[in-house]
């Protein structure tokens, strides 16, 4: 287990290294730069773009730029957002717990709709209910997340007027932010309504975001179910005469989870990608929503330090789950 | 009236196109304390067989049968609570390949206080100490080194031996009146094989319960068993007391199961191993089963299936029961003159 730590501890480093050269690639490919566009239609003299270019260090050839930056951020700088003149990592994490609330919803959806589909539709295999789960499951997989939203949108928001549009709590309602997540803040706060209203604002986007991990996750529980029931230790259980419950909790189930633990972790990084087009769409404040803005503006610090932030998130994440598929499952544990 | 008794267990499995007869027609009947070999080439349904007897045989496999009565219970169409409270308890089953059939998720003393826990005595069903001592026990009984600190392990941690050791235990937990052991030893090395073999046989002693062996190792049957089954392609060709049948066998197959045994060719010049394979879903020959490998096979063979005859507990498949000397009889010469005059 520890070697195994060590190993992935050690992976971190060429996985850093390309994280950053990517976002700091991907974000200057873009045409265009943060003067330009602080400047925008009118035009700015260039002896003004020069001093500008210079003040935010634009004006060193890119391996230089890339050089100095990445020297910043292993002092734990990660800079300054060009346009709102806010330290990137505080503004991260003053907008990251609405991404978390959000992305937990989309995974609790998806593993409470998605684990038990998977379930029956193994155990009912090649029936109604087989093909209902697996044909649902593609339709929703296949279906692209802002479309998803929009008709989710149209249909529960417009429609039957269920659930309010966008956002994340109505505007009546003023919470103070302690802790950033909406739920907890407006119990904190006593204020049912509010609580109210701000769970209703999660349904549609924690639906839209969720879905494809919902589809993944069903699909992956029956095929690794109906592998798990032809085994010969599950055939040892019903010859004790288990109840049939057992058998299949205790004994398939168990075993059938050691996969879907692993592909529920890699969620995480669909999650927080989806989660980019659900918050636009949904205007959700949370750091896909800023993410978005910084790449409009040309904000550099602010597209290289959030995707840097989220990749960091992502990998720690698959290194928890790795570790907790160590303890689901027993082999590994005691190699 | 014996313990378990099966007249016409028939167990097909359909597809879209066409059903496999995978056990066909067999009758087996077996008495308290009573050890009775099965044996058989591979893919000749044995394993089959033994699951319809636990209820153990899933859509598509569809099991039927005239008689199929255990202690009493009668099998066909028995409830799955009352099926449950048989099977675990009354009948026991050990497989195969031990470390497969042992849930790698949980710990030897989970698994052996699970079926406790549903099938034990009345202080076992109720208390975890209860149960956890006798799991203890048990260890102790297949004679498992160490037992105290093997309870703690998990399956991948046990050997071969060990594993089936500890299947042992869990089968012989609620005592049962008898246990299905479907080559137990097949997967395990060799050194070990006697081992475990010994101590199935030594606890079926001491505990009086009847023994279903399968097996494909003759041997083991000879050395072992009051009574044999031979199978072949789903169908019981042969079945009598031992040592009889395997000292003249009225059965060519059986003929040449034995005659492929190790000790009986080293007089021979070669092995005398039967060659073909048992037929599959898809070439299944007319008349018997057999009569595409057979040495005897005559025309008749071809075309009629012939019927399990003999006297009460003796019998043959075959339209030419071998004699004492190992000779078909019933006109085979002179079908066999017949044909040569013909060609
Ligand atoms: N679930 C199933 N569906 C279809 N066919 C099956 C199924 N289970 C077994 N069979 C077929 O039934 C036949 C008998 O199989 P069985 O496992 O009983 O043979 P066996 O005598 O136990 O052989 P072995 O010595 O290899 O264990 C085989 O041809 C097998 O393919
Ligand atoms: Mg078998």
């Amino acid at each position: 287990m520890l070697a195994f730590l060590l190993r992935r501890i050690v992976l971190i480093v060429p996985t850093f290294i390309g994280v950053t050269l990517l976002a700091f690639a991907l974000i200057h490919l873009i045409p265009g730069d943060p003067v330009e566009n602080i400047s925008g239609e009118r035009g700015m003299d260039p002896a003004r773009r020069e001093r500008l270019l210079h003040e935010f260090g634009l004006d060193k050839p890119l391996p230089v730029q890339y050089i100095e930056y990445v020297g910043q951020v292993l002092r734990g700088n990660l800079g300054t957002s060009l346009t709102t003149h806010e330290d990137v990592s505080t503004e991260f994490l003053t907008l990251f717990p609405a991404t978390i609330e959000l992305a937990f919803f989309a995974l609790l959806f998806s593993v409470i709709v998605g684990l038990p589909a998977g379930i029956v539709a193994a155990i009912k295999r090649n029936t109604v209910a087989d093909y209902a789960v697996m044909g649902v499951s593609l339709t929703g997989y296949s279906m692209p997340i802002f479309w998803w939203a929009l008709l989710l949108i149209l249909f529960f928001s417009v429609y039957l007027g269920w659930t309010p549009v966008s956002g994340r709590i109505s505007v009546e309602y003023d919470v103070p932010a302690t802790t950033g997540f909406m739920l907890i803040d407006t119990l904190r706060s006593g204020d049912f309504g509010a609580f109210r209203s701000a769970l209703s604002h999660l349904i549609l986007p924690s639906i839209a975001l969720g879905t494809i991990p919902l589809a993944v996750i069903a699909r992956m529980t029956r095929s690794s179910m109906l592998e798990v029931l032809r085994e010969d230790y599950v055939r040892t259980a019903r010859a004790k005469g288990l109840p049939r419950w057992q058998v299949i909790v205790v004994h398939a189930l168990r075993n059938a989870l050691i996969p879907v633990i692993t592909v529920i972790g890699l969620q995480v990084g669909l999650l927080l990608s989806g989660a980019i087009l659900t918050e636009t769409i949904f205007s959700w404040p949370g750091v896909g929503n800023w993410l978005i803005h910084g790449v409009q503006s040309r904000d550099y610090p602010v597209v290289q330090g959030g995707i840097l932030l989220i990749a960091t998130i992502v990998i720690t994440v698959n290194l928890i789950v790795d570790m907790l598929y160590g303890v689901i499952n027993p082999r590994i544990r005691h190699a | 009236m014996p313990l378990l008794d099966i007249a016409g267990l028939t167990v097909t499995f359909s597809t879209d196109a066409h059903q496999f007869i995978a056990v066909d027609d067999v009758d087996l009947t077996i008495d308290e304390g009573e050890v009775v070999g099965v044996v058989g080439e591979s893919g000749s349904g044995k394993s089959v067989m033994a699951l319809s007897l636990l209820g153990l045989i899933d859509f598509p496999g569809r099991v039927g049968a005239r008689r199929m009565t255990f202690a009493g219970h009668d099998l066909r169409g028995i409830g799955d609570r009352e099926r449950r409270d048989l099977v675990g308890k009354d009948i026991a089953m050990i497989f195969q390949d031990p470390l497969a059939s042992l849930d790698p998720c949980y710990t030897v003393a989970h698994q052996l206080m699970e079926a406790l826990a549903v099938h034990g005595t009345e202080r076992e069903r109720s208390s975890r100490v209860a149960r956890r001592t006798r799991a203890l026990e048990l260890l102790q009984q297949v004679e498992i080194p160490d037992a105290a600190a093997r309870l703690n392990a998990y399956p991948h941690q046990l050997s071969g031996g060990m594993a089936q050791r500890v299947m042992i235990a869990m089968a012989i937990s609620c005592q049962p009146r008898l246990l299905i052991a479907d080559e137990p030893t097949t997967a395990l090395d060799v050194t070990v094989q006697a081992q475990v073999l010994d101590l199935l046989l030594r606890i079926q002693r001491e505990t009086h319960m009847a023994l279903i062996l399968i097996t494909h190792d003759l041997a083991i049957v000879a050395e072992t068993a009051h009574r044999v089954i031979v199978m072949y392609a789903g169908q019981q060709v042969e079945t009598g007391p031992l040592p009889e049948v395997f000292e003249t066998p009225a059965h060519p197959y059986t003929q040449a199961l034995l005659a492929a045994l190790p000790e009986s060719s080293r007089d021979h010049a070669r092995l005398q191993a039967i060659p073909g394979v048992v037929p599959g879903a898809h070439d299944r020959p007319a008349g018997c089963l057999l009569s595409p490998r057979c040495r005897y096979a005559v025309a008749r063979c071809h075309r009629d299936e012939p019927a399990l005859l003999g006297p009460p507990g003796r019998g043959a498949r075959c339209h030419f029961r071998l004699d004492a000397q190992g000779h078909p009889t019933g006109g085979w010469a002179l079908e066999r003159r017949v044909e040569a005059i013909e060609t």
